[in-house]
């Protein structure tokens, strides 16, 4: 290019011009269907979101209506967080069941996230390490048997785990026929139990409410401590094992892939050094694949902190609010309890968490690869 | 490579300890348990979809259909007419007599109307996206123009942002455009995502540019050569995205939910089957919801099995880059 530039100057550089700017007016009509629905449909509603979320908008009265919705400052915040507000004249205005029902559903939401995330990344990287073994034949067949589910509707799959879960069904049955002595009237009621699965453990151990003392009777959050360590109901847990099962696919594909692009040349060199199977998993494969695990755990943290579909469809929040979800609390205070501005604030706090918990377990990666 | 392998096989072979063994036999199990615990939910529910609603209950875990084909649920005929008959007439542990009235049941509940709905949404937003992702796409790897970088990367920064966040405003925008309950209110907004732009551009970057160089110096025009030089290079990229955004479709529920839910004739699969449930209350009609997964999952099934390629490469590509 420099070279024709030099042979004829000034004509060169007019064409040279031109083709520029068409080439600009090229891009920017190329671009123009995408910017469009970008900006309607994702750029104005994430400000429109902001906005809303500092109002008291009931999501009934047509929005642009004069005196449709106040400008209330952070108090739906306020509400979610502290269970109170101040209003206009100064005087304190309590918010105590919206708290209430941020937080629990904000330790459902937790336990759920802390369990689930956990169990698929850790599943997955065992059967793709398993699946990448030389001996193994058939691969493409596991590899599609595990990955079926993801393609699957969470709808669907929810209707399938409901009626494998319901009390005298399948999953009840089938443990009943394979092990003795679980009879129908210790059936778990997987789907309608809102008992924490900590707190039944704990009991195994004979600690209860009144025996631990008076200090689980303390409220944190408009919760009391001991409400704080239920750990997730049985039918939330219901939930986990579901979305554990959907999502153990596609992270193993992921880390499957991950694990093919690991030269050969790597295992034998360490083999040739004398090191052992674990070994090699543990200083060669564990590391390498340090990359794509933060991958994994990010979309499943994402994911996970999302949990929608399968409450509304499963349990809508019940047993006794065990399986309130924040997602869950977005739609139910926009769409059912008519607080649109709440429900902004909600969603707002919920994209706070999860772009926290990215953060966080950024770091933690880092700082481990630094050892 | 040739060279390698007669010497590695017999050393390998030479050094299966037992511990080896004791491995490879766990392996086995483990892959074969997970496999039939991820497999074995999906053979359940298409046996029990062709059952009578009292089998459903009673054996649910009998997998094998005998004859005869085509069992009346009810009593046809006779003192007991129209009432229903008890699970083991038409089922035993093993064996079951299979029925087709979970799916006729499921029929009468406008399921073909929603299967239709489905399948319109999914194919009019894969073709939008196809045309409008491998646009800006391409308008991100090759053209020069000011702001083409801080556009990616606002582009790419919108995957950050949970649908969940957008679900109100998106909600509202509709409203004001009179576009809630219609067939545009679900499609234009997903006409174009920022995955699938990430995609194509990937994919543009990673050909080489000669050919359009030489087309564009024959004078062609932009368009021209991408439509007709450029598009049908990518077809492998095209595949993926398409298949991507009609599972994604297909699948959606929250969207529906909350766009589509005040307009019975739209509603799409996941969605009435979900009103379905809320309308059933306690008394599910498990045979007819069964079959009203089936019918659901089997298309994406189909596509699955004819392009698992793309799925896997699709998803592993995703990881790879991300």
């Amino acid at each position: 290019m420099s070279e024709a530039t030099t042979v004829m100057p000034k004509k060169r550089l007019t064409t040279m011009a031109a083709k520029k700017r068409q080439e600009a007016v090229a891009g920017y009509l190329f671009m123009t269907p995408a910017l469009i629905i970008f900006l309607v449909f994702l750029i104005i509603p994430i400000g429109a979101a902001i906005y809303l979320s500092l109002t008291d908008w009931n999501g009934i009265t047509p929005v642009f209506d004069k005196g449709a919705f106040k400008f209330v400052g952070l108090d739906n915040y306020s509400d979610l967080l502290r269970g109170y507000h101040t209003d206009d004249a100064g005087e304190i205005v309590k918010a105590t069941t919206r708290q209430k029902d941020f937080f629990i559903a904000l330790k459902n939401t937790t336990y759920y996230v802390l369990g689930v995330v956990p169990t698929q990344t850790i599943l997955a990287l065992i059967l793709a390490v398993i699946l990448n073994q030389r001996w193994l034949k058939a691969r493409g067949f596991f590899r599609t048997a595990f990955y079926f589910p993801s393609i699957t509707s969470s709808v669907v799959i929810s209707i399938i785990f409901m009626w494998m879960f319901t009390r005298g069904g399948l999953v009840n049955t089938t443990i009943q026929a394979l092990f003795g002595g679980y009879d129908n009237s210790q059936f778990i009621n997987w789907l309608d139990d809102p008992r924490g699965v900590l707190h039944i453990l704990l009991e195994q151990f004979g600690v209860t409410r009144t025996s631990v003392g008076g200090w689980a009777s303390n409220r944190v959050f408009g919760l009391t401590l001991w409400e704080w360590i239920s750990g997730p109901s049985i039918t939330m847990s219901t939930i986990m094992i579901l979305n554990t099962w959907t999502t153990i696919g596609t992270m193993m594909v992921i880390f499957l892939a991950a694990l093919q692009n690991i030269p050969g040349s790597v295992y034998e060199a360490a083999a040739i050094d004398g090191a052992n199977a674990w070994q090699i998993f543990r200083r060669i494969t564990v590391p390498l694949l340090r990359p794509t695990t933060f991958f994994v755990v990010t979309l499943g943290l994402i994911g996970c902190f999302q949990i929608f579909d399968q409450v509304y469809v499963i349990s809508s929040g019940g047993p006794a609010k065990t399986t309130y979800t924040i997602a869950y609390m977005v739609y139910l205070n926009g769409f059912d309890r008519s607080a649109m501005g709440l429900a902004a604030a909600t969603a707002i706090l919920l994209f706070i968490i999860i772009f926290a918990f990215t953060l966080l377990q950024r770091t933690i990666v880092k700082e481990r690869a630094n050892i | 490579m040739a060279t390698a392998q007669p010497l590695e096989a017999p050393v390998s072979a030479e050094r299966r300890s037992p511990l080896a063994v004791a491995f490879t036999a766990l392996g086995w199990t483990v892959l074969i348990l997970f496999a039939a615990l991820e497999i074995f939910p999906f053979v359940f529910t298409v046996a029990n979809s062709f059952k009578c609603l009292p089998a459903v209950q009673s054996y649910p875990r009998s997998l094998i259909p005998t004859p005869p084909f085509g069992v009346e649920c009810t009593y046809q005929e006779g003192e007991q007419a129209g009432a229903s008959r008890s699970a083991s007439e038409t089922s035993g542990a093993l064996t079951f007599n299979p029925t087709l009235e979970g799916y006729q049941e499921i029929f009468d509940e406008n399921l073909p109307r929603w299967l239709v709905n489905t399948a319109f949404f999914a194919v009019a937003v894969t073709i939008l996206r196809l045309g409008f992702d491998s646009l800006a796409g391409y308008a991100l790897a090759r053209l020069k123009f000011p702001g083409n970088r801080l556009l990616f990367f606002t582009i790419l920064g919108t995957m950050m942002v949970p649908p969940i966040v957008l679900l109100i405003p998106r909600f509202i925008i509709l409203k004001q455009l009179s576009m809630l309950n219609t067939y545009q209110g679900l499609i234009v907004p997903l006409a174009v995502d920022a995955f699938g732009i990430f995609l194509m551009k990937q994919f543009f970057e990673s050909i080489p540019g000669e050919i359009e160089e030489a087309a564009l110096v024959d004078g062609a025009n932009r368009f021209v050569l991408f439509w007709r030089v450029v598009l049908p290079m990518a077809t492998p990229a095209l595949t993926a995205l398409a298949i991507f955004s009609f599972q994604g479709t297909w699948n959606d529920f929250l969207m529906p939910l909350i766009i589509l839910s005040g307009n019975q004739d739209l509603w799409t699969l996941p969605l009435g089957l979900s009103f379905l449930r809320g309308a059933y209350g306690e008394t599910l009609r498990w045979h007819a919801f069964l079959a009203g997964s089936v019918i659901t999952t089997l298309p994406l099934a189909l596509i699955f099995f004819y392009f698992q390629r793309y799925f896997v490469e699709g998803i592993s590509y995703s990881g790879l880059k991300g």
